[in-house]
């Protein structure tokens, strides 16, 4: 069988403009929650957000080129570029031809389309621009992706809300997996900060008032992120016979569907993508396992996949540490798989497992080893990645350093 | 509370709920009612803005019952500092 490993990470996050800047705060427990900017102060009952604050659009594009794409758009475009430039990719026509971009979104362009909108109903302009519908398509990222590197293989976007990401780096796997492509450039953007975007996250009522407190006692709700994670995933041998360095493979990739409830998670529709995840990776019995859980912080999510996790592991358990990162990265929605597979990798590769901040005690419903507030030196060999959407659509990636 | 407010609640309830008026009564659960997290987000959402008032998350959570949603309501009604300069 074709192994698949990973030759590049590019991040954008509320942690910094790139992915040293974004393993440096991971390493050290730090987060990158803060009082929001993108809005006035009282337009939301929350007032906190993980924001990419360091990044600036003419840092990376002009403004004819910036008129184009919107926030989402960009950050997948310059999250792949530091991917592929950390790959160190030389590109040929042959390999252009050969290579796979593989995104995911979950609610695309919507900062554009929000002002757009607003141009429309409040201030009453009647004309749109045409850059409209390029702007807000959820495929824009892919395709910017693929007009700057002349990549002319199969480029798409998946959406399924907060899993987008896994499912998207889970099929451009099986895509090199399964022989269509050599390379593939997967992961993950997001930028869900428009006033009537927020307006919504509110209504939900899944918001956390202060931080994001994964699995711990007086956890109150998610905290909202934007940015994006880019991997550039190889077929293993190609990679060898290049010469580049590899951050790890790709072992597993497991799906399932609660077929259950729009919003309330099911332990056993998760427990079922993390089996076949585990089925597909063929680790050892005896293996030890970082989870980098889908640990959103609300009520809902980590006890449940506190369950599934036990479930799962059963007498194993003891073998396995648990953090999730959106306790730092908050909750980047469509990008969250990408940044967090960029987590999970850096974490096999630089042998620190990050850690869940913001802990404050123990809750009898979450009882795992959560890795509260600092990192663990620890090498480890095989990771998972959990992503469980709304709608009940679930993504999990197994990892091998 | 008077009856009055009771059945503002009720109605507003069953309304969004689509189940039919006789089912609610001051004492049902949600549990009975079949209303799950998301119906009580929404029937949240319903009653706020039938009575103008702002219910917060944490309170919000806790609601299983009619009769605790009518309270709770009458409560924020009872602080709302009146209407000042109406005409």
């Amino acid at each position: 069988m074709i192994r698949v490993a990973v030759t590049g990470i590019g991040v954008i996050s509320a942690l910094g403009p790139n992915r040293e800047s974004f393993w440096r705060a991971l390493s050290a427990g730090e987060s990158g929650i803060r009082p929001m900017e993108i809005v006035a102060p009282g337009t939301v009952r929350f007032p906190n957000a993980a924001e990419a604050r360091h990044y600036r659009t003419e840092d990376h594009f002009d403004e004819k080129e910036a008129s184009l794409l919107d926030r989402f758009a960009q950050f997948a475009a310059v999250a792949a570029r530091e991917a592929i430039l950390d790959a160190g990719i030389k590109w040929t026509t042959d390999l252009q031809e050969r290579t796979a971009i593989v995104t995911g979104s979950s609610t695309g362009g919507q900062t554009s389309e929000d002002e757009s909108f607003r141009d429309y109903y409040e201030r009453k302009q009647t004309r749109f621009s045409p850059f409209a519908i390029p702007k807000a398509m959820s495929n824009a990222g892919a395709s910017r992706i693929s007009f700057e590197h002349g990549v002319t293989g199969p480029v798409y976007t998946v959406s399924t809300a907060c899993s987008s990401a896994n499912h998207a780096i889970g099929q451009a796997f099986w895509l090199i997996r399964n022989g269509e492509a050599r390379l593939a450039i997967a992961g993950g953007s997001e930028a869900p900060f428009s006033p009537g975007m927020l307006k919504a996250w509110e209504g939900m009522r899944v918001v956390s008032p202060d931080t994001c407190r994964p699995f711990s006692l007086d956890r109150k709700g998610l905290i909202l992120g934007e940015g994006a994670g880019m991997l550039v995933l190889e077929h293993l041998d190609h990679a060898q016979s290049r010469g580049a360095h590899i951050y790890g493979e790709i072992a597993g990739f497991g799906m399932s569907s609660d077929a259950h409830h729009l919003t309330q998670p099911l332990a056993a529709g998760a427990a079922r993508a993390m089996r076949s995840a585990l089925r597909d990776a063929d680790a050892p019995a005896e293996a030890t396992w970082y989870i980098n859980a889908h640990g959103t912080g609300t009520l809902a999510n980590d006890p449940t996949e506190t369950e599934a996790i036990r479930a799962v592991f059963g007498a194993r358990i003891s073998n396995v540490m648990v953090s999730s990162t959106k306790s730092m990265h908050g909750h980047a929605l469509g990008a969250a798989g990408a940044l967090e597979a960029a987590a999970t990798l850096l974490a096999l590769s630089r042998k620190i497992i990050p850690p869940t901040a913001n802990f404050l005690a123990p809750d009898p419903a979450c009882d795992l080893d959560v890795v509260p507030n600092t990192a663990r030196a620890v090498e480890v060999e095989w990771a998972l990645s959990n992503s469980f959407a709304f709608g009940g659509l679930n993504a999990v990636l197994a990892f091998r350093r | 509370m008077d009856e009055d407010f009771e059945s503002r609640v009720i109605k507003v309830i069953a309304k969004t709920q689509r189940i039919p008026l006789e089912t609610v009564s001051i004492d049902s659960t949600f549990e009975e009612l079949k209303i799950d997290s998301l119906d009580g987000i929404n029937l949240i959402f319903a009653l706020e803005s039938e009575f103008n008032v702002d219910i917060p998350d944490e309170d919000a959570r806790s609601i299983r019952s009619v009769r605790q949603m009518a309270e709770g309501i009458a409560q924020l009604l009872a602080q709302k500092p009146p209407q000042q300069g109406a005409a």
